[in-house]
């Protein structure tokens, strides 16, 4: 544009430049802390299996006993937390973006709800006990919850605000828990089966799971990344983002497309993990600050880290047996969210 | 014809028609304010001329084009808008939120440019705020904030400028401060339209002045040449008087002291 503006010599900025490269240091310590949770999840369990071994396992599958717990197990439920973390705390990230809303979580559009809904009638009404089975028809009902949120909360001529989405959600939500106790009450044994999906966890799911998800997941995150600009652009107000030449309807949909499909796929894979799509860019907030060119980077790298760490301790505690993942989320996630809420350090979105 | 132009518009909110057949022109490369009473449709006609409502009836012209017809990023490199009541995201720098005025120039392939980095060192000198830029925007003071957001819709470098109430809720220094840049952007070659509630700073500032009441246009021209006690009681409803600014020769309004009625009509 030509429009003529007071020449003002291009300044060096240290202390942006300082807080950039800053930054990009804090990520690349999280990918660190990242690999290094892996190889303690590949390490650590009911048997200890020191990291040497871990690799000899991995390079040269001998059909040792510790080669087969590396492969058989450790391997798929490693990478899984990996896969189900991050797409958690990117999808809890693009929720409190999109909502403007620091307590927002992503099971706020109904996926959750939908997907336990899902499952209980797979386990209720078909003689099955493949997990693909249960995968898939978890993230059809993640997918049919999430449509028809967008649809209730769309409803009228005031579109898809974000707060109408949230009711909407919140609302489906109650509809699908009453539906899935109603089933359950039914018949005793969809409760048993319920049970272990209900509460969350990596163990005994197969890298197949990992396999037929990991494309949406990779998908979703690509989609979810690409629209931190625009999100930071709406982060100014409805008014403001649009006379940036924000599209609000087309960011609001693309985001709620990129978090269905992160979020449906991480629960449908792993079951319902409460807590980390909420807490994870809450504290990623307070540590970069509201730009979402890093909020949703550190989240997707921090939440696995946690997953893992949580999952890890879980086999540790309760050795010979375990605590499942969910579990021991809430149970860590909780205190250390509510000092840091208490400390006020969290800011607002 | 003037670059931004706006023909026989109806504008409304759902149920609510706020202007009909309201036909605005903005001429180019002036400061042009709009007055009038709280409600009366200014800030509607200025989220219409941004592309921002669509309107039932009319159209918005930029460059000729209907404007709703334009990419919106398109139309955000010629017009820049500071609404009434932008968010500011907690625990935002100065320069992050300064930064974000260059929405429009970016594309997937082409995020941050030596372009991008130059525009916003300049418009944060245009307005004076150089020195806070690694300052959180929540603890600056309103005046300060005011300034730093005008930069934002500088580093936008939209040839005009649409500003909803710039001055609302600062003390009357840094009213004067806000209004004495807005004028340096204007005498720099910008077109500027802005929102202001103070008739007198409204007389003192503008080179065009637009006076609306009930979504219609009332008056408009050199400030002058229109404002007259007769407009002014129209237009706002308030008996006054005018007289020549003593500082700048600008029409001033000094609103009747209407006690004294009051008083005399008890006695
Ligand atoms: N989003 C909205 N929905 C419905 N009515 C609105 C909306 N915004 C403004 N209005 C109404 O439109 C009229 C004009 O409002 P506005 O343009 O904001 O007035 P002004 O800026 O002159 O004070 C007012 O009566 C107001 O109540
Ligand atoms: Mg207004």
């Amino acid at each position: 544009m030509s429009t003529p503006v007071r020449e003002a010599p291009v300044r060096k900025e240290p202390v942006r430049a300082a807080a950039a490269l800053g930054r990009a240091g804090g990520l690349l310590i999280l990918a660190g802390a990242l690999v290094a949770a892996m190889a303690a999840s590949l390490a650590i369990g009911a048997e200890n299996i020191p990291l040497g071994r871990v690799v000899d396992g991995l390079l040269h599958p001998d059909g040792s006993r510790e080669a087969l717990i590396v492969q058989d197990l450790r391997v798929p439920r490693t990478l899984l937390g990996v896969v189900v973390g991050a797409s958690l705390g990117l999808a809890g990230a693009l929720m409190q973006a999109l909502t403007r809303n620091p307590l927002a979580e992503p099971g706020l559009l109904g996926v959750n709800g939908g997907a336990a809904f899902a499952v209980v009638l797979v386990i209720a009404f078909l003689d099955t006990r493949t997990s693909l089975v249960y995968v898939w028809a978890a993230f059809a009902g993640a997918a049919g919850a999430a449509v028809l949120v967008y649809a209730v909360g769309s409803y009228g001529r005031a579109g898809a605000t974000p707060g109408r989405l949230v009711l909407a959600g919140a609302a489906l939500n109650a509809v699908f828990s009453a539906l899935t106790a109603g089933v359950m009450l039914l018949d005793p044994r969809t409760f048993d089966g319920f049970r272990f999906w209900q509460v969350g966890s990596l163990a005994s799911r197969d890298l197949e799971v990992v396999a037929q998800l990991g494309p949406f997941m990779l998908a979703g995150a690509v989609l979810g990344l690409l629209l931190a600009r625009p999100l930071n652009a709406l982060a100014l107000g409805e008014d403001a983002g649009r006379a940036l030449g924000v599209s609000p309807a087309r960011t609001r949909a693309l985001g709620a497309l990129a978090i269905v499909v992160l979020c449906g796929s991480a629960t449908a894979a792993a079951g319902p993990i409460w807590f980390l799509g909420l807490a994870v860019p809450f504290m990623v907030r307070s540590l970069v600050g509201p730009d979402q060119r890093w909020v949703l980077p550190y989240s997707l790298l921090l939440a696995p880290v946690l997953l893992l760490a949580a999952d890890i301790a879980g086999r540790v505690v309760a050795r010979p047996g375990e605590l499942e993942t969910g579990i021991v989320t809430a149970f860590v996630g909780a205190p250390v969210f509510i000092w840091m809420v208490r400390r006020g350090k969290a800011p607002k979105q | 014809m003037n670059r931004l132009v706006a023909r026989d518009l109806t504008l409304a909110y759902e149920q609510r028609v706020v202007a009909e057949g309201l036909g605005v022109e903005v001429p180019d490369g002036s400061f042009t304010v709009i007055v009038g009473p709280n409600g009366c449709g200014k800030s509607t006609l200025l989220r219409a001329l941004a592309r921002l409502l669509k309107p039932r009836e009319g159209a918005v012209f930029l460059d000729g084009e209907p404007i709703l017809g334009q990419p919106a990023k398109q139309v955000a490199r010629r017009v820049g808008l500071l609404p009434q009541q932008p968010v500011t995201p907690d625990g935002i720098t100065v320069a992050d939120l300064v930064a974000r005025g260059r929405y429009p120039y970016q594309r997937l392939l082409r995020q941050w440019s030596r372009e991008d980095e130059r525009a916003v060192a300049a418009a944060m000198e245009a307005v004076g705020v150089t020195e806070l830029a690694d300052r959180v925007v929540d603890e600056l003071s309103g005046g300060q904030r005011q300034r730093v957001w005008l930069a934002l819709v500088l580093a936008q470098e939209t040839p005009i400028m649409l500003l909803d109430e710039p001055t609302t809720f600062l003390d009357i220094a840094h009213q004067i401060e806000v209004l004495d840049l807005c004028s340096r952007l204007h005498e720099e070659g910008r077109t500027l339209v802005a929102v202001l509630h103070d008739l007198n700073h409204a007389c003192r500032y503008a080179t065009h002045l637009i006076a609306m009441r009930g979504g219609e246009i009332v008056a408009q021209g050199r400030p002058s040449d229109i404002v007259t006690a007769e407009l002014v009681e129209r237009v706002f409803g308030l008996p006054c008087r005018i007289i020549d600014c003593p500082e700048t020769g600008t029409p001033l309004v000094v609103p009747a002291d209407r006690r004294k009625a009051l008083t005399a009509g008890m006695l």
